[in-house]
């Protein structure tokens, strides 16, 4: 049996991990690598790495950081923020990401979800949504770290990024990013039920009870978070034994 | 020494930390000439397969390969894409010709039946097959790290090495004399795929 998965986020500024709420107040969490090795440790299924970094100049800190976190860590890592080009792809991969996750970028051109699955092939492509309430009260797709009204809809658009190619998508809400109030499960479960591909959830995870009703109640994939890791008490392996004691089928650590 | 074979396919920079970390010497390249100095080869790749096979013959690589291989008997691991390359035919985008050194189609998974959503990404339950020393010292049913959407289908049966069940049973991992091949990514699946590659280069 396929396994849920556990996978937490780190969220990079410049270089440095950060945390905020609804994509604003964002406050330093400390070194990438450092937190990339102890999640290692402790077993995380993945890793997700999004970087807010405006500033085209110091991207490359980002290389370098997937770079250094692929050394020490012999995990899956999913690497987003910013990639508009096959090139930006392929440097990734080239320093050590699996997966890559395209947002602003696959809404502004959506043939560049099509044209990066022939490169690298669809596994290789996620599309992340960011979605929050517009004023009619409908969800709506941002761009641009939350900033850009895209007029999208999100199962819409999730229907049309996996007809594009996508190979999973990346689904956060930004109404409850870093709010620790739960997954928007509505929102959640609508796109999950509308795609054939993995969906995985993001956006308000604050218990470990959360991290299971996103799988159970959300039909999601796997669950992201960040905020439960980094501002409370809880790890990977309290979380683990939680979704498992809770029935939900995840990786044993043992190999002998 | 490790001779991880470039062909322009993506995460060789994992594969080749991940043997330096074992203590392996390595070489990466995708120059015949280079690449003939080492005593076993690695086939990694993440991408699709005509780009794959395609990549491999501008290269001059196939047949290279092909000599390190049946005449050298140079071990070689199949990683991934890089397994799939060494089936008869792959159909991922259209129909395109294998390396063929495994008697298998690469097919994509089926699982529309079983609700199942495809890619195949994450973490499952590997069956290894008895007498494989890739395979020494892990358990049977570890878990492995997969992230694909086509799979290896063997005609004959003594290929399959072992197997993982993602809606029915497909095969996780090939072997025929010295030529073995694993659908997940031993360079990512912590401490089972490190053991695995940590046997590879001790056989």
């Amino acid at each position: 049996m396929l396994k849920t998965r556990l996978i937490p986020s780190l969220l990079l500024h410049e270089g440095r991990c950060v945390k905020g709420v609804r994509f604003g107040s964002f406050r330093d969490t400390g070194n990438p690598v450092t937190a990339a090795k102890i999640y290692d440790a402790q077993g995380a299924d993945e890793l997700l790495f999004l970087d807010i970094t405006a500033s085209t100049q110091k991207r490359d800190i980002l290389f370098d950081i997937v770079a250094r976190t692929a050394e020490a860590c012999f995990m899956p890592l999913c690497v987003g923020g910013g990639i508009r080009s096959i090139e930006d792809i392929r440097k990734l991969l080239l320093v050590g990401a699996d997966k890559v996750s395209i947002n602003t970028a696959a809404v502004v051109k959506p043939q560049f979800i099509n044209e990066s699955a022939e490169v690298f092939g669809n596994q290789c492509i996620v599309v992340a949504m960011d979605v929050k309430k517009n004023e009619e009260g409908e969800y709506e797709v941002f761009t641009n770290c939350g900033t850009k009204s895209s007029g999208l809809k999100p199962v819409e658009w999730a229907k049309q990024a996996v007809e594009f190619g996508a190979g999973e998508l990346l689904v956060t809400s930004i109404d409850r990013e870093g709010t620790r109030e739960g997954y928007d499960l509505d929102l959640i479960r609508k796109v999950a039920d509308s795609v054939e591909v993995p969906v995985i959830a993001s956006g308000g995870a604050g218990s470990l009870q959360d991290l299971v009703d996103g799988i159970v109640k959300g039909h999601a994939s796997a669950v992201s978070a960040a905020s439960i890791f980094h501002f409370t008490d809880q790890s990977i392996i309290k979380a683990r034994t939680f979704m498992k004691e809770s029935g939900l089928d995840v990786r044993s650590m043992e190999i002998r | 020494m490790i001779g991880i074979v470039d062909y322009g396919m993506g995460n060789l920079r994992s594969v080749a930390k991940a043997f330096e970390l074992l203590g392996a010497e390595v070489i990466v390249s995708g120059k015949p000439a280079e690449l003939s100095a080492a005593e076993k080869l690695v086939l990694p790749g993440v991408g699709a397969f005509g780009d794959g096979i395609a990549n491999l013959q501008r290269l001059g690589l196939s047949e290279f390969l092909h000599t390190e291989v049946f005449e050298n008997k140079k071990p070689i691991l199949g990683i991934c894409l890089g397994m799939q390359l060494m089936a008869r035919r792959g159909f991922e985008r259209g129909r395109h010709k294998g390396l063929g050194w495994i008697d298998a189609e690469v097919k994509r998974f089926q699982v529309e039946p079983f609700g199942l959503k495809v890619p195949h990404v994450g973490w499952n339950e590997v069956e290894l097959g008895g007498g494989n020393p890739i395979f020494k010292g892990i358990r049977s049913r570890s878990c492995f790290y997969f992230v694909h959407s086509y799979h290896v289908v063997c005609t004959d049966k003594n290929d399959v090495a072992a197997l993982c069940n993602y809606g029915y049973d497909f095969t996780a991992a090939v072997r025929r004399n010295n030529v073995y091949g694993t659908q997940f990514h031993p360079e990512k699946s912590q401490e089972a795929g490190l053991k695995l590659l940590k046997n590879y280069i001790d056989m």
